[in-house]
């Protein structure tokens, strides 16, 4: 019956960092550090879907070691020397800040968590997105002024002012005037707008 | 020159800050491929019995655990674990966990077989490096609990699989026992660890299962002492071989007392046939044992006695039994004969049946049939059928069923080692006029559907018409050049020595070939590809023969291991020539330099410093004897810290060659071990191209790049630095860089970024470098930019001056004068760690760079160089500002819109390859990893052409419309003249 305390010690050492700190000792060189994932509105948006959670990896020191998370959002790495460490979330569609994380040897069980990003000090080692990504330009819907806009639009405009505008421009003119000036032009030796165009060239 | 300045200028004002790649949701894959691989298998448990989707769960020497369907091959899920995380065995627990042991047995973790989800993950103690064991028993209960059974670093750890609690464990540590097997016998409650202790001593533990409290220790010497493993034949009797590895010993050990029996071999086989190995198949009452190439089956009888059962020529594998109805098990058997492969499915018990018999012919280019896995299945006829996976030696997967391969995965493509590209055929004429007309009719009928849905007019099964269309273009997938260059081939190396031509329109692969000089032979025990280079690229006066391409490896793992080269037609696939070579390949370096066949000139560097000139032909080496003084070259000794300059000094002494030259070392730089460690070093890629050595800055006033082919960056960083991440304090960290001119040997600038440490990733391009390292004391990561400029040139501004004649553009540069140069440098924050650096690189070299970033993420980030410009400052002047610098900000900008890769992932990222294409404005972007991806970025957007959503039919709509307008309005004035004529 040896067994048994043995039993009991592992089972209540295996749980405190569940329940309490998100650091806890452990025999043996390092410390486990524990901490948590949340996204608020998983699943609202198209992006992820709740399945893919299970494509979330919990990075240590750029690449030292790798974790993922547990249905519930937790992760945890074990064996962790007392230091200085760097937690990265690697999540497609979000956008989160590095942790910095302080093991120290001298009082176990405190949480030194600081994001690098805006230098926020973190209470808990929960981790959560500062934004969502989006890796597509969104298309702008069908507009009347995008049609306008594009070169041929404008050349599509430009002949109907001269089609539509011009014309009526000259008829509310003043024939005098409008003779006079066509006139004055000729003088120059400027062809004029008016007699480019078939009706204003008639006229003359 | 001044207008095309001109034009730069206008590109980069043209260009928008924000993001030069961007990309719409139904633009993937229009540009782009990916491709999900999972390297080369080596465990494979089947998860079949269940009615619904059949699978198979791998792990593989990627460290990939992914579920795939056994149908189709499409991989259900798939994690690619760390790469110091490998996994050491796989298995499924309770039908619905498949568990996975990694990290040399200390991390196990469970997940969940449909989709998997991890479920629970458990870090197991233990400190003794051992054997790393995984049982799972079917029905070895405690408390309700399924148990698995996990030995690792001297721990037998019982572990609960429903959370992964440690149930019980068992310290060995202290025992000094090396524990070879866990045995579970199904119907006990006893655990059996058995092992050696020292080389002659065999010790079993029984343990009682169910609170791991030692029952029983026996043990018992066998003086001629053991070699190598043991295996369990059946449930009560291990094989092993002895030390002199001449006898096969059957060890009886669950008796009271443990009994070997000792076999000669010779005796048993009749004749000596080498060295033997016993493969690790559990094969139930049989074991099989390898001569180099003969195969011999030896059953294990009561009494530990051993009888010859077949003897198997051309035997490449065999599987582990796999039991079936009524207790009865099978095993396969994999031959190669003749060309084909044989295929068969033996039961254990009676071994002259052959329960299936078949010849499978295979291609070639799969090579040799490495690893196999059984799985059975009830036929309609309630009889059993069986299905075998195999693994090849290029690490391709198959499925056989049937005498058929249902499917294969060309695995080998996610340990890619080097990449180069090779051009298209030319189109030939003569396209039948039938098809134009068809082709025009599809043309018109496309773009109608395109301007329906630019209208947003399009119904959705238009939306999913135009998408098709789009992506199956076959523009994009032809095999011949295109204008633009887009079209390549991509000519990629793996790590079996396979290599493969991919498509860089759709990527599928066009040819692929397994390097019979990179397989292993009597003469090459150990053969790794190393890299591959152009080696003949033909375009002008050798237009009718085929490119070719360069394969250098070498026969073992150490450097000074003799080279094979070998030379590869890239149109047919075909292996033209090989060659054995009788030094070692230290260095490839491709001379700038081709004959009259437009074979490039390649200057191999062995292990002792000489170098070897290939083509051997006397054509080349005359053309290399007129440049005979002007070959410089360097190496790096990372270890001892030392880079060292070489030149050419004669021929070879002692060895009659003319091939071969002598070097001397012209300078060495040595780093104080104390205080300095290389850590990495990045050189300019030889085919970049500058277009100009100008820059024109704000106030018209111009700056000269230092511009030099044999610029080398190198960073070192403090020895106490260079082990584990959050470890140095930064007081006793830095990071030290260099630029160093090749040649000379002589430092242009060393700067010292205090408080920082590795990893160190850089790109040197032009005449700029960017570094990415940690910066301990902000614990952030951080990017640097440093320019070069050459002073000596600034004189040469006056244009009167040029007029007259009076500057040193002329002039001689002297590598022994001083350079006269200017640095300038400037560091911000980088959020992500990163895997890889690359730039992008173009035709000309007008287009304005993008760095390629891969991220831990495994996703590759586009950010303009000009976000990395020493001469940004907090505000810049209005002048600055038209220039396009932008205002300084601290740390560098992730613009989700600007993820070349968009919302995917190369797992496992690697290396980022930029191919320029024969349009300026566009390059090539290669990322691979465990997973392919391919696309076309424009670094400042397509300037010099039109998009491809560019609408032709609105264009046509216009003109038409135009011309029709033209009319009506003639015909209106001639009627209004006519009427003003009749008043």
């Amino acid at each position: 019956m040896r067994s048994q305390p043995v039993i009991l010690v592992l089972l209540v050492h295996l749980c405190i960092p569940f329940l309490s700190s998100s650091l806890a000792i452990s025999p043996g060189e390092g410390y486990t550090v524990n901490g948590r994932v949340k996204i608020p509105s998983l699943g609202a948006q198209g992006l992820v879907r709740p399945g893919k959670l299970s494509n979330i990896k919990v990075v240590l020191n750029g690449g030292q070691r790798f974790t993922l998370l547990r249905p519930d959002g937790y992760f945890s790495f074990h064996n962790v020397p007392a230091g200085t460490h760097l937690i990265e979330v690697d999540a497609i569609g979000y956008f989160f800040s590095p942790v910095r994380v302080d093991v120290s040897a001298r009082n176990p069980g405190k949480v030194q968590a600081t994001l690098t990003e805006n230098r926020r000090g973190l209470s808990e080692l929960v981790l959560e997105p500062l934004r969502e990504e989006q890796y597509y330009e969104i298309r702008e819907p069908f507009s009347i002024m995008s049609v306008v806009k594009s070169p041929m639009g404008l050349m599509m405009g430009f002949m109907l002012v001269v089609m539509f505008l011009m014309p009526k421009l000259m008829e509310n003119m003043d024939p005098e005037e409008m003779r006079r000036a066509q006139e004055e032009m000729r003088s120059q030796g400027v062809p004029s707008l008016a007699s480019l165009l078939p009706g204003g060239a008639a006229r003359s | 020159m001044d207008i095309r300045v001109f034009l730069l200028l206008l590109l980069v004002l043209v260009s928008s800050v924000e993001h030069g790649f961007s990309l719409y949701e139904d633009q993937v894959g229009l540009m782009d491929w990916h491709q999900r691989y999972i390297g080369k298998v080596k465990h494979a448990v089947f998860h079949t019995q269940k009615t619904g989707r059949k699978r198979v769960v791998v792990s593989t020497e990627e460290n990939v655990v992914a579920s795939l369907d056994l149908r189709h091959a499409e991989i259900f899920w798939r994690h690619v674990l760390g790469t110091n995380d490998a996994v050491d065995a796989v298995d499924i627990a309770l039908g619905k966990y498949v568990i996975t042991l990694s990290s040399e047995g200390s991390i196990l973790r469970a997940w969940n077989l449909p989709d998997g989800q991890m479920v629970w993950e458990s870090f197991l103690q233990g400190s003794n490096p051992s054997k790393s064991l995984l049982s799972v028993p079917i029905n070895l209960k405690v408390d309700k609990d399924n148990v698995i059974l996990v030995f690792s670093k001297g721990f037998l750890h019982a572990v609960s699989s429903i959370d992964g609690d440690v149930l019980w464990d068992k310290d060995f540590s202290a025992e000094s026992i090396e524990v070879q097997q866990i045995i579970q016998p199904p119907e006990s409650y006893v655990i059996y660890a058995v092992g050696f202790v020292g080389s002659s001593q065999f010790d079993v533990y029984q343990i009682n299962a169910k609170s791991g409290e030692l029952l029983k220790h026996k043990s018992a010497a066998f003086p001629d002492g053991f070699y190598g493993e043991v295996l369990l034949v059946s449930s009560d009797m291990l094989v092993s071989l002895d030390a002199t590895r001449s006898n096969l010993v059957t060890i009886s050990f669950r008796k009271e007392e443990i009994s070997f029996s000792k076999t000669h071999i010779s005796y048993l086989v009749g004749e000596s046939l080498g060295i033997p190995v016993i493969l690790p198949s559990k094969l139930s009452g049989i074991l099989a044992v390898k001569f180099n190439t003969l195969l011999v089956f030896i059953r294990v009888k009561s009494e530990g006695k051993l009888e010859v059962v077949d003897k198997i020529a051309n035997a490449a594998a065999v599987s582990d039994a796999l039991s079936f109805s009524e207790g009865q098990q099978a095993f396969a058997l994999v031959e190669h004969v003749d060309g084909k492969i044989l295929l068969t499915v033996k039961l254990s018990h009676d071994w002259n049946s052959d329960f299936l018999k078949e010849s499978i012919a295979m291609d070639h280019q799969w090579g040799l049939v490495q690893k196999v896995f059984i799985n059975t299945y009830i036929r309609t006829d309630r009889s059993h059928g069986f299905r075998v996976l195999i693994v090849m030696e290029d690490h391709s997967l198959l499925l056989l069923q049937q005498g058929e391969i249902v499917w294969s995965r060309e695995e080998g493509l996610a340990s890619i080692i080097d990449v180069t590209t090779s051009e298209l055929p030319v189109e030939k004429k003569g396209v039948s006029v039938a098809k134009v007309e068809q082709n025009l009719f599809e043309w018109l009928k496309g773009h109608v559907l395109k301007l329906k849905g630019t209208l947003m007019l399009a119904s959705p099964e238009d939306i999913a018409v135009i998408q098709d269309m789009r992506l199956k273009s076959s523009e994009k997938s032809k095999m011949t050049r295109d204008h633009n260059g887009f079209r390549k081939l991509l000519i990629v190396l793996t790590r079996a020595g396979k290599l493969y031509a991919l498509h860089t329109g759709d990527g599928r692969v066009i040819w692929s070939l397994l390097l019979p000089s990179l397989r292993k032979s009597g003469s090459c025990k150990h053969p790794t590809g190393l890299s591959v280079y152009q080696w003949q690229v033909p375009h002008h006066h050798a237009m009718d023969e085929n490119p070719s391409v360069l394969v250098a490896g070498r026969c073992g793992p150490h450097w000074d291991a003799p080279g094979v080269l070998s030379f590869v037609d890239t149109y047919t696939g075909k292996e033209l020539n090989a060659l054995g070579l009788t030094h070692s390949v230290a260095q490839v370096i491709p001379l700038p330099f081709t004959d009259s066949t437009e074979q490039h000139l390649h200057l191999l560097i062995d292990s002792d410093q000489c170098a070897h000139l290939y083509p051997r032909t006397s054509e080349a080496i005359g053309i290399f004897q007129r440049e005979f003084s002007n070959i410089y070259w360097y190496s790096v000794e990372a270890d001892n810290g030392i880079i060292k300059g070489h030149a050419l000094r004669s021929n070879c002494i002692g060895v009659v060659d003319e091939y071969c030259f002598n070097s001397s070392d012209l300078w060495s730089i040595v780093f104080p071990s104390e205080s300095e460690k290389i850590i990495a070093t990045a050189t300019r890629k030889l085919n970049e191209v500058v277009h100009t050595q100008a820059k024109v800055i704000a106030d018209q006033d111009v700056m000269f790049k230092y511009i030099s082919k044999n610029l080398l960056f190198v960073a070192t960083i403090a020895p106490k630095a260079s082990g584990e991440f959050g470890k140095p304090t930064p007081e006793e960290s830095w990071l030290v860089v260099y630029l160093i001119d090749t040649v000379t040997g002589r430092i242009l600038h060393r700067m010292t970024h205090h408080g920082s440490q590795g990893p160190v990733h850089a790109v040197l391009s032009e005449n700029w470098v960017v570094y990415h390292y940690f910066n301990l004391r902000a614990h952030r990561y951080e990017m640097s930019v440093i320019e070069i400029y050459d002073l000596s040139r600034a004189e040469n501004k006056d244009v009167w001056k040029l007029l007259v004649g009076k500057h040193n553009l002329t002039s001689p540069i002297s590598l022994y004068s001083r350079p006269e140069v200017m640095t300038k440098s400037q560091s911000y924050f980088f959020t992500q760690s990163v895997k890889a650096l690359a730039v992008t690189s173009t035709a000309k070299g007008i287009t304005s760079k993008q760095l390629l970033i891969g991220t831990i993420g495994d996703q590759v980030l586009a950010l303009d160089k000009r976000y990395l410009d020493p001469r940004r400052s907090v505000n810049p002047t209005q002048a600055e500002k038209e220039e396009g610098i932008i205002p300084l900000s601290d740390s560098l900008p992730i613009i989700p819109q600007s993820y070349v890769t968009h919302a995917l992932k190369v797992e496992g990222l690697r290396g980022i390859v930029t191919l320029p294409t024969k349009l300026e404005s566009t390059t090539l972007v290669f990322a691979h990893g465990v997973d392919l991806f391919l696309t076309r970025i424009a670094p400042s957007r397509t300037y010099d052409s039109l998009t491809e959503d560019f609408s032709y039919a609105l264009l046509l709509l216009t003109i038409v419309a135009l011309i029709a307008a033209i009319f009506v309005t003639w015909v209106l004035s001639e009627k209004k003249e006519l009427q003003e004529k009749w008043r």
